[in-house]
């Protein structure tokens, strides 16, 4: 090690002061061994008394901000690391346990989360200071591309960071992503394949991406800021002219403005953080885990559409930049995806050349100005299409919308209903674009809703006492009727039966549309009431809809039931309740002699008993459907497999498919699995916390 | 440390002496590196699975009016280390001609950047909920969509017992052709 001769002079001074050392406390002894050994105490002046030209201004701080916003990141982020397990079965689960079971696990990854988006902000404020300031002229080009450099890195860390939790947010915009960096030529399908670790995503996929989020990339950006912070320190703060002032020190000035700047970013954050629960608690609800910092949606399932997929908020620019290019094919994603960010990137770098040139700086200037509120634009359009349903008067539409109704959409008819009246039709037809708009922002806005209740049950889920199992959160998703239950529906049964609480405001259409009973409480007292009520057997709700409209229960209902002196309400009631605790749905309060004499009466053979069989009351399958256990799980189950088996409907059944039943080697419509979440569902027997 | 002694002067063998510590610096550090590159380009040599014929349902659950109707498709699957019982790994839109006894078979996932297609609620086209590429009810393109191709079309066969497989493969997404991945 070579020393400058003032230094060797320190160096001496320092060695020969023994007699001054003496008079200090221990502690100043220690400081003076410290500085001999490691000359500490230059360091520490070198790092501190920096000069600020005309003395400290906010307009410093930004930088420091960005700093520090990385060093918050990278302290929460350890502690994250502490706790997060990277696995497709362990990711969601162990963000899980953090989010909702550790101690202040809320909290940490709250800041972590939030910071991140606060570091995207404080980039853009830094970028478009440097561009303004013109501090990317000489001599601080290299830091100026470094600057790009650290920024590229920073959005890099934020797009990896959105997987890791492995929810379907993070899921879906992954694949987005990562299909597009597929396009790119030549090496495109190579990058891809190597950054999801395989052809399919999965356990490699996280720990890749969790290796460059937490490895990779920070690690490139600590090197790279290192030198970005060096040279800066080399070629001194790029002071904003004219100086006024004179000039000072960066210690203690500066930190104090820098230090006051860093609170503030953190108020935020934390403002953002709490702001979910301080407003339920201004509302008088209940503060729960999901109103305390970050979101964790449904864990990734690759078999279940996401509909609400968007990226995060400073990424949907350019998820709506793809939009731009529709219709121009796969040039127009090469181009919207590829070229025109790179082409951007390109010119920022070229920014400090190009600012040697007469006009360069404005145009500089113009350009990262344009390029900004490009990206703010189509932010704003992105957010609008989607959020168009909530704030569009819907009122103006009504008639386009009864037309569209009533034509189908179709043109020619529309043509037709209008009478040929060109200008109308040009006004409707651009109110059905509107409409169009509504109808794929109310799409959205849905499944946002549905996401937003799918997690919360994983959630909930995710807390039973059991805990998760050992193949992950997917499979207690997938095994919950009350999650699986109305997709399940949705898919197989509602083409023709309905599902719907007959009081609510919407149900007289939707029974209207079905074309089998509506299975709403199915095996509950209240369906069995409607089902023996004259006005109601030969509704939309039963039998009305069904080749059974004009059959022998229906009669029954109409006809003996409503012979008071063969069936006293008393009796009907009796039957109901006996019927519903068939089920297992009995009202505890009901009293047993009238379960006793309900039972009596459906197992009867002059009356309900002379069709149907109910336990062992001689009744021969076949002519109606067997009672025992109706509505049961059993039961339920095993009507959907075969409603054709004579336990059932035999060769009266009406058009219900066989679910669970297939030719040899051929899949059944519903697995085993699948029929019983039915069942549970129609039954509401899922787990509640 | 030398404090006193001045920088010696470099000698003839210097530039030997140069090489020699680069080549052995070099050779020394660059050990890890090509080690963990030989590794973490593991992924490049993995294929996806031979695509083979999964059975997805049954005929009697296609029903004949041409509208499109999704399934999900079953099948083991591996990832990394990690071995799954038959559970649903993608889905398929399948769809039958009035009487006919052949299935055409979409696959559900976007050609343009790999979302889940879903069908309108009005039934009347396929749309993407990430960028709205629209398509036909055959799966062809609504211009002006940012789709690229139209939906990939699947190998469907019907086996004697009624039984309807598809060809489960997947495709690049965001180019004209339509190639395996």
């Amino acid at each position: 090690m070579r020393h400058a001769p003032e230094e060797k002079m320190e160096i001496m001074k320092s060695s020969s002061a023994a007699g001054a050392s003496s008079r200090k406390g221990p502690l100043g002894r220690l400081a003076d061994f410290l500085d001999d050994r490691t000359g500490y105490r230059a360091v520490m002046h070198e790092a501190l008394y920096e000069r600020v030209p005309g003395g400290a201004r906010w307009r410093y701080v930004w930088g420091s901000t960005l700093v520090f916003a990385f060093m918050t990141q990278l302290i929460t982020g350890l502690f994250l690391w502490a706790s997060y397990s990277a696995s497709a079965q362990t990711a969601w689960e162990s963000v899980y346990y953090i989010q909702h079971e550790m101690a202040g696990g809320w909290l940490l990854r709250g800041i972590h989360h939030f910071m991140a988006q606060a570091m995207v902000v404080l980039l853009a404020l830094h970028l478009l200071q440097v561009v303004i300031d013109g501090a990317y002229r000489a001599p601080r080009e290299v830091n100026f591309w470094l600057g790009l450099v650290l920024m590229m890195l920073v959005l890099g860390m934020a797009l990896t960071g959105y997987l890791l939790p492995w929810d379907q947010k993070g899921y879906w915009a992954t694949i987005v992503a990562t299909n597009l960096a597929g396009i790119v030529p030549v090496f495109g399908p190579s990058i891809q394949q190597l950054v999801i670790g395989g052809t399919e995503y999965g356990h490699h996929t996280l720990t890749r991406f969790f290796a460059l989020h937490a490895g990779f990339l920070p690690g490139a950006l600590i090197l790279m800021l290192v030198v970005h912070l060096s040279l800066f320190r080399k070629h001194g703060l790029h002071a904003k002219q004219p100086i006024t002032k004179p000039d000072a020190m960066f210690w203690p000035d500066q930190v104090l403005k820098d230090a006051v700047a860093m609170l503030a970013v953190m108020a935020v954050v934390l403002g953002v953080i709490l702001v979910p629960a301080l407003k339920a608690m201004l509302a008088g609800e209940p503060v729960h885990a999901g109103h305390l910092g970050a979101e964790l949606g449904a864990p990734a399932d690759p078999s279940l559409p996401y509909a609400a997929a968007r990226p995060e908020w400073y990424f949907l620019f350019l998820f709506q930049f793809l939009k731009v290019f529709e219709g121009w094919g796969a040039t127009g994603e090469f181009l919207g995806a590829i070229v025109v960010p790179g082409l951007i990137m390109g010119v920022m770098f070229l920014m400090p050349i190009l600012g040697n040139w007469k006009l360069g700086h404005r145009f500089n200037v113009a350009f990262t100005l344009g390029v900004i509120a490009g990206a703010g634009l189509l932010t704003a359009l992105a957010l609008n299409e989607d959020y168009y349903a909530l704030w569009v008067d819907k009122a103006p539409l009504a008639e386009a919308q009864k037309l569209y109704d009533e034509t189908g959409g179709d043109e020619a008819k529309l043509t037709a209903a209008l009478g040929g009246d060109k200008a109308k039709l040009a006004a409707v037809e651009k109110q059905w674009e509107t409409l169009e708009k509504i109808r794929r922002s109310q799409a959205f806005l849905d499944a946002a809703k549905q996401a937003k209740l799918d997690a919360a049950r994983a959630i909930e889920l995710a807390g039973r006492p059991e805990k998760i199992p050992p193949a992950g959160m997917l499979e207690l998703v997938r095994a919950d009727a009350k999650l699986q239950g109305p997709r399940l529906f949705a898919q197989h049964c509602a083409s023709c039966h309905a599902h719907v609480d007959p009081q609510a405001p919407a149900a007289a259409a939707i029974l209207a549309t079905s074309s089998a009973a509506n299975l709403f409480e199915f095996g509950r007292a209240s369906w069995m009431r409607g089902l023996l009520d004259p006005a109601q057997v030969a509704g939309p709700a039963y039998f009305g809809n069904t080749a059974h409209k004009d059959g022998d229960m229906v009669s029954f209902v109409q006809g003996d039931l409503t012979d008071a002196d063969q069936w006293k309400k008393d009796d009907i009631e009796a039957v109901i309740v006996a019927m519903a605790a068939e089920a297992g749905h009995a009202d505890p309060g009901v009293q047993p002699a009238m379960l006793e004499k309900g039972r009596a009466l459906v197992t009867d053979g002059e009356r309900c008993g002379g069709c149907h069989k109910l336990g062992d009351n001689g009744t021969a399958l076949g002519s109606a459907p067997d009672l025992t256990g109706w509505g049961s799980r059993e039961w339920l189950v095993g009507i959907i497999t075969d409603p054709t088996h004579e336990r059932f409907y035999g060769d009266s059944n009406d058009r219900m498919p066989s679910f669970g039943k297939a030719a040899e080697g051929a899949a059944p419509m519903l697995s085993p699995q699948q029929i019983g979440l039915l069942a549970d569902w129609l039954r509401e027997d899922w787990y509640r916390p | 440390m030398s404090r006193q002694s001045p920088d010696p002067a470099p000698g003839r063998r210097s530039f030997l002496t140069e090489a020699l510590a680069i080549a052995c610096g070099g050779l020394a550090t660059l050990t890890p590196v090509a080690a963990g590159v030989w590794a973490f380009l593991d992924p490049l040599r993995r294929k996806g699975g031979a695509a083979s014929f999964l059975p997805v349902t049954e005929l009697a659950a296609v029903p004949d009016d041409g509208v499109p109707r999704q399934f999900a498709v079953i099948a083991e699957r591996a990832d990394a280390w990690t071995g799954f019982a038959a559970e649903p790994i993608g889905a398929v839109y399948l769809r039958r001609g009035k009487g006919s006894d052949t299935v055409e078979a979409l696959s559900a996932t976007c050609p343009h950047a790999g979302c889940f297609v879903e069908m309108e609620p009005t039934g009347r086209c396929f749309r993407c909920p990430c960028h709205n590429s629209t398509f036909t009810l055959e799966g062809g393109i609504v211009a002006p969509s940012p789709s690229p191709r139209p939906m990939d079309g699947l190998e469907c066969r019907v086996a004697k017992n009624g039984s309807v497989e598809v060809k489960w493969e997947r495709f690049r997404a965001g180019v004209a052709e339509k190639i395996v991945q």
